[in-house]
């Protein structure tokens, strides 16, 4: 598996877009589809790009990183802190969102000016990626190239899952969020707990939920074998060297074998349409590096 | 009460300071200003010429139309939330005036008294916690359920603190600024252990919720906080004769006649009411009621005939001058207000202490 993931992601867009050569040639808005579209969350924007409705975007919130002409689009803010009027300063006929978008009475003003607002819930599983694809290929008048979509992604799922099973060792990784002070790390119910598991590894933390600080001694306790980090995170702390002498690490397995996989913070927890190619990278990663 | 009128220990008229009434007109037209310049602003692009047509319709001279954009955002979401910043800036720069009356002392803010950190602590149990002991609670009863805990919280934190003030049958201002101390540094121990046992997304919330924001105005709560703040502002004007008997020293307020101890009950009930009602609406927005009664007393003078209203007005100028830069200057996001509040008005103020300082 190629390290160089931008290099997967184009092929991936293109591949998405050569099935789907009628609304990808035009661009052109369906009949039945809304024509002025928000979208708030990054998977989600990457799947109104996916289905050639990029046309219909006006605006996107600060999750939506990728693809990179996303960033280029109106950014509404944070998708937890919305502004009523600045939504429907863009004139959208639909907002798309997951249930983490709000505040409530934000959406409730944005319904009562008369636009259409779609959430999808968001509970890190498989199906959360379809219900994506499937809500913007509604909104956006594209079912029938959304049903396409959902196609291929079932098919690449299928396959990155075949991989995962084929598997025998299954490693102990631990997530850590950030550093500041105790490193903040991935317990149970969290995106990355999910994502450990599609890869064919264990969450090192079982004993709580969400995100937590953990001490040096339960990191001691936890042993994971390998450490996953977002780029956006070493790169904060000044490089792989530098993680590496956060004293909490060093009593750890991973330490001595320095295994660390560290991905793109959105493309590895996003839950969009490249959550079979994260899955598949890290799969691949993890066991490597563990070998 | 009539001795009073003989004890007003500040002089009427002193050169270089506004008159009371040219303070009061003052503060109204600043008031006034922001008002019409808030309608004006915002993210959605209404036109002077749409503003006055959704007027018109909105007063019900011009038949209104169905479902106009410009009609339901201005009437919807801009003009409640207009109505919330003057309602908020009232009562925060109202219930600034009366603690540093109360305390004599300029460094005295509502949130010593304790309804802040309370208001803080209960909107972030709520945030954290409301899931297990208020379930299945609709998303739109969810939203008011903060606003009433966070009410409460404020009520509740604030009569602790003035129980713990009670000493020899009167309220000891000096306990009540220790007490007030105490428990607001419990309050934040208390906020920040849900801090760590919140998610990802509560603890968004409580950040989000401690740096206020005129976001969630409605207008079922922009009449709910609209109406307490008229109330308290109803009730505090009437506590200035009192107030500036007491800026003598309680003794001789008391040999004046004055009721001391009921000031003091009905300073802190205002203040609770007042400060309570706009932060469990629109989260904490800090520093306007510190700086507006400075600003009042540095322009006016310190009589708190002129200091309470004017500090109400002046309050209630910042707040909507500092949420209309809120709303439009990362448009269409919205920073938040809290944030606004110190970056303007800190500058301004500096700016405003240098020019007079002489008259500190």
């Amino acid at each position: 598996m190629p390290r160089d993931t931008g290099l997967i992601e184009r092929r991936h867009l293109l591949r998405g877009a050569a099935a789907l050569p009628l609304s990808f040639a035009l661009g052109q808005v369906h009949a039945a589809g809304a024509a002025r579209i928000v979208s708030l969350g990054g998977a989600l924007t990457e799947v109104v790009y996916l289905l050639g409705a990029r046309s219909q975007l006006v605006g996107t919130d600060t999750t939506s990183l990728f693809p990179e002409a996303a960033l280029k689009t109106a950014k509404v803010g944070y998708m937890r802190q919305l502004s009523a009027e600045g939504l429907l300063s863009l004139k959208p006929d639909a907002v798309v969102g997951t249930t983490e978008a709000g505040p409530p009475v934000v959406l409730d003003q944005v319904r009562s000016a008369g636009v259409r607002v779609e959430l999808v819930k968001a509970d890190h599983t498989w199906d959360e990626v379809q219900r994506k694809v499937a809500t913007v290929g509604r909104v956006a008048g594209r079912e029938r190239e959304a049903t396409a979509l959902q196609a291929d992604l079932d098919a690449q799922w299928a396959a990155v899952q075949k991989a995962v099973a084929a598997a025998t060792r299954r490693p102990r990784a631990l997530f850590i969020l950030s550093h500041s002070g105790s490193p903040m790390v991935a317990g149970t119910g969290t995106a990355a707990d999910a994502l450990i598991r599609f890869a064919g590894g264990t969450n090192a933390i079982t004993q709580f939920a969400g995100y937590r600080p953990l001490t040096a001694e339960a990191m001691a306790s936890a042993a994971p074998e390998v450490l996953l980090n977002s780029t956006q995170g070493i790169e904060a702390l000044g490089g792989e060297a530098a993680f590496w002498q956060r004293p909490e690490l060093a009593l750890t397995p991973a330490f001595r074998r320095k295994a660390l996989v560290a991905m793109e913070a959105s493309h590895l927890l996003g839950f969009g349409p490249r959550l079979p190619a994260a899955v598949r990278e890290l799969h691949t990663r993890m066991q490597a590096i563990t070998a | 009460m009539s001795g009073l009128a003989v004890v007003q220990p500040f002089p009427r008229r002193v050169p270089g300071r506004l008159s009371p009434r040219a303070a009061l007109a003052l503060g109204l037209a600043l008031v006034l200003w922001a008002f019409v310049w808030g309608s004006t602003q915002g993210a959605y692009a209404i036109t002077t010429a749409q503003l006055w047509q959704v007027l018109l319709q909105a007063v019900g001279a011009v038949p209104a139309p169905e479902n106009a954009p410009e009609y339901l955002v201005f009437v919807n979401i801009r003009l409640p939330r207009l109505l919330m910043g003057v309602a908020a800036g009232a009562g925060l720069g109202l219930a600034g005036a009366l603690m540093q009356g109360l305390f004599r002392n300029p460094l005295a803010d509502p949130g010593l008294i304790g309804v802040s950190s309370g208001a803080a602590l209960a909107a972030a149990l709520t945030i954290v916690l409301g899931s297990y002991f208020l379930p299945d609670m609709p998303r739109t009863l969810g939203s008011w359920s903060l606003v009433i805990t966070a009410f409460g919280g404020g009520l509740v934190v604030t009569a602790l603190i003035y129980g713990l003030a009670q000493a020899d049958g009167g309220t000891r201002i000096g306990l009540m600024l220790l007490a007030g101390v105490a428990v607001n540094a419990l309050a934040l121990a208390g906020l920040g252990y849900l801090n760590f046992i919140s998610t990802d997304e509560q603890l968004r919330n409580i950040q989000m919720w401690l740096l206020g924001s005129l976001g969630g105005a409605r207008w079922s709560a922009v009449a709910l906080v609209g109406s307490l703040v008229a109330v308290a502002c109803g009730l505090g004007l009437a506590l200035a004769r009192p107030l500036n008997a007491i800026a003598l020293g309680e003794a001789q307020a008391a040999l004046l006649g004055v009721p001391v101890e009921r000031t003091k009950r009905l300073a802190v009930l205002v203040t609770a009411l007042a400060v309570g009602a706009v932060t469990a609406a629109t989260g904490i927005i800090g520093f306007i009621g510190l700086v507006a009664p400075h600003w009042v007393r540095l322009v006016a003078g310190p009589d708190h005939r002129v200091v309470l209203p004017c500090s109400a007005l002046l309050g209630a100028t910042l707040v909507l001058a500092a949420d209309v830069v809120a709303r439009t200057i990362v448009k269409p996001a919205e920073l938040p207000l809290g944030v606004l509040t110190a970056f303007i008005g800190v500058p301004l103020f500096l700016a405003m202490l240098r020019q007079f300082r002489s008259k500190v």
